[in-house]
């Protein structure tokens, strides 16, 4: 990394006009005219005032929730989108990576896809033809190129776009979640030509949700919610105010979430987990306001970014609960395995009418925990491996 | 004098390489997909003017005796008839160009006038083979070929402008106001009326003469009639005295170039937003 300047962001705003009624015609062009009625849009501030630098050879990671303004950042960054206000400067070529196989056809062959793709890359015919052997190789579709795109599966179609993808030769890099699609082996491919191009001092610009990521890969981050920057910073300080970002807003004054609906026949009254080394321990207290007849309880976990994890509820266990008297409460204890990883949790009980559908109450983000196993696994689940290695 | 340095060369080259590589990909996938499917493919841009060709020549040489002034009346015709084909072509298929590209725009920045030149370029790849059948029945035909025949490519480039600058403005209007398409239509419908494709000028009043010439398009298709097929056509200069007053379809072209120009490259801007 050195101290030259990638890309500079200065003050930029972006702001959509969202018509009430799209008025794509003539005819609404004139009435529009004529009857003066108020303006026919609303105005919708995708990003305001934005200011940051990137330096040469660094990987920088923008984060937020969905509808932050992430995905307009990124396009403005690749000039797809004009900003209202502001400037970006870029020095040094600029490839947006916003989407695997972009301007791919499906009714033309992988081979005239390939020349097309790179044709949009700025690769000439000429250069195309040098790199196709590798191209095809890498993606390891050699006896598919003369078939139509449409016959290709979508992992084939993935692996063809990625492998034109990084023949990109280019300074800067836009990096817009290719990590999210494809399989295990696709991921591997990906992160391993992360790896490059920090070698080889590429800057590169990656928007994700994926805090292991920011972590592992990037130098700074930036974190952007409700259209502005709320911070820049470490990957670490940026990963930790993610997950916060999560926590905040459904929370109130006691801590619980007011995410939560149902008839409230019956509710969850109390939930409290255990959390021991190898075993956790849901407790959870249901309260009948009325009558219920043969409830359904149960409950779900997810991880701070709102992935399910797991989950379960008496139906699935096959245990009947009796009926519920007005004015009485049942106590239900889940024993399971802790095999969750290290990270933070949230807990969503449920309770259901007999039929398994009508919601008494579901209560989202009711209690968190946090596991710490003094290891830190990228993945969701850590179920205590072993391992014999024995010499043949 | 200015002499041009050697990186002054290179640079231009390098500003325009994305675009020309662009350009040639576009163009091929074009013609790629047009025949696909089709058992003749290529030979279909060949069959249909020859095919049109036989058309005119029974209806028109055979039954209806409306050219009966103009020597080689159905080649006339046909000639007519492909400089027209090749205008709706480019005109009308650029209207939704844009649009169309509407998926590739939002995700990368390029040239975006590239989508609509490539169209015209593909137009004029078909107009060439055309103007090859043409070519071929004036010499069955026994016409008699002069000089003047070889100024033949300053029309073709005439052409192409005044429908490429159609096309770009078209292109960009219809991004913002898809009613283009239909207005587009009916225009072309009218237009293929006064413009002499299917009658000879000469058939009309002097003064309904006077005002169709003043459309590039009629100006383009007697010219060309006049150098390929018969002196006798009607140009500009046997309706017009004034030297000013022939200069106006290349005059309308041009004041469309700059409109045309000028309306793309400030909505270009904001094509991702808006398609």
């Amino acid at each position: 990394m050195s101290d030259e300047i990638a890309i500079r962001v200065n003050n930029v705003s972006k702001n959509f006009r969202l018509p009430h009624e799209k008025s794509s015609t003539l005819k609404g062009v004139f009435t529009s005219l004529v009857s003066k009625k108020r303006k026919g849009y609303e105005t919708q501030h995708a990003l305001k005032n934005i200011s940051f630098e990137v330096k040469t050879g660094e990987f920088f990671g923008i984060v937020g929730r969905n509808g932050s303004g992430k995905s307009t950042l990124l396009k403005i960054l690749a000039n797809i989108y004009q900003p209202n206000k502001g400037t970006v400067e870029v020095r040094g070529k600029l490839v947006p990576f916003i989407e695997l196989g972009v301007g791919f056809n499906p009714e033309l062959s992988g081979r005239e896809n390939v020349f097309l793709n790179g044709a949009l890359l700025g690769f000439s015919r000429k250069e195309m033809q040098a790199m196709y052997k590798d191209i095809v190789e890498f993606a390891e579709l050699e006896r598919f190129m003369d078939q139509k795109l449409k016959n290709y599966s979508s992992g084939m179609q993935v692996r063809l776009a990625f492998s034109l993808a990084i023949r990109a030769n280019t300074d800067i890099l836009l990096v817009d979640e290719v990590l999210a699609v494809g399989d295990a082996d696709f991921q591997r491919k990906c992160f391993e030509y992360f790896k490059t191009l920090k070698r080889n001092n590429k800057t590169v610009v990656f928007v994700t949700h994926d805090m292991d990521a920011i972590r592992e890969y990037c130098d700074r981050a930036l974190m952007i919610e409700g259209s502005k920057i709320v911070k820049i910073g470490s990957p670490d300080s940026i990963a930790q105010s993610y997950h916060k970002l999560f926590a905040t807003p459904t929370t109130n004054k006691e801590g619980a979430s007011q995410d939560r609906w149902g008839d409230k026949l019956a509710y969850t009254s109390d939930m409290s987990i255990q959390l021991e080394s190898n075993t956790i321990t849901v407790t959870q207290k249901v309260m009948a306001n009325q009558s219920l007849s043969g409830p359904v309880i149960g409950f779900r976990i997810r991880d701070a970014a709102g992935k399910e994890v797991t989950g379960t509820n008496t139906a699935i266990e096959n245990t009947k609960i009796h009926d519920l008297r007005q004015g009485k409460s049942i106590t239900l204890e889940w024993r399971f395995a802790n095999i969750l990883a290290d990270g933070q949790y949230l807990i969503d009980p449920a309770v259901l009418h007999q039929d398994g559908i009508t919601v008494s109450d579901w209560w989202n983000d009711s209690k968190r925990f946090t596991v710490k196993k003094n290891r830190h696994l990228p993945y969701t689940l850590d179920p205590g491996f072993t391992l014999r290695v024995s010499n043949d | 004098m200015k002499v041009i340095e050697l990186s002054e060369v290179k640079d231009l080259k390098n500003r325009y390489r994305y675009s020309t590589i662009l350009l040639k990909q576009l163009v091929k996938t074009d013609f790629k997909l047009r025949y696909q499917g089709s058992f003749l493919g290529y030979v279909w841009t060949l069959l249909r003017p020859l095919a049109l060709f036989a058309i005119l020549y029974v209806v028109f040489g055979k039954f209806l005796k409306i050219g009966d002034s103009v020597p080689h009346f159905p080649i006339y015709l046909l000639l007519g008839i492909v400089v027209w084909n090749y205008f709706a072509e480019v005109t009308s298929g650029s209207v939704a160009a844009i649009v169309g590209k509407g998926e590739l725009i939002r995700k990368i920045n390029f040239p975006k006038y590239v989508i609509v030149l490539a169209g015209s370029f593909s137009a004029l790849i078909n107009l060439c083979i055309n103007f090859v059948v043409v070519g071929l029945f004036l010499y069955i035909n026994d016409v008699d070929i002069r000089t003047i025949a070889t100024t033949l490519p300053i029309f073709i480039v005439e052409l192409f402008i005044f429908s490429l600058a159609l096309a770009f403005f078209l292109s960009a209007a219809y991004v913002r106001f898809r009613d283009i398409n239909y207005i587009w239509e009916v225009i072309m419908q009218a237009a293929f009326y006064i413009t002499p494709i299917l009658y000879p000028l000469s058939l009309l009043p002097e003064n309904a003469a006077k005002i169709i010439m003043l459309n590039p398009m009629a100006q383009i298709i007697q010219d060309m009639r006049y150098v390929l097929v018969t002196d006798k056509t009607l140009t500009m200069s046997g309706v017009y005295n004034s030297h000013y007053i022939r200069a106006v379809p290349v005059g309308v072209t041009i004041l469309l170039v700059v409109i045309a120009a000028v309306y793309f490259k400030k909505r270009s801007r904001y094509f991702a937003e808006d398609v």
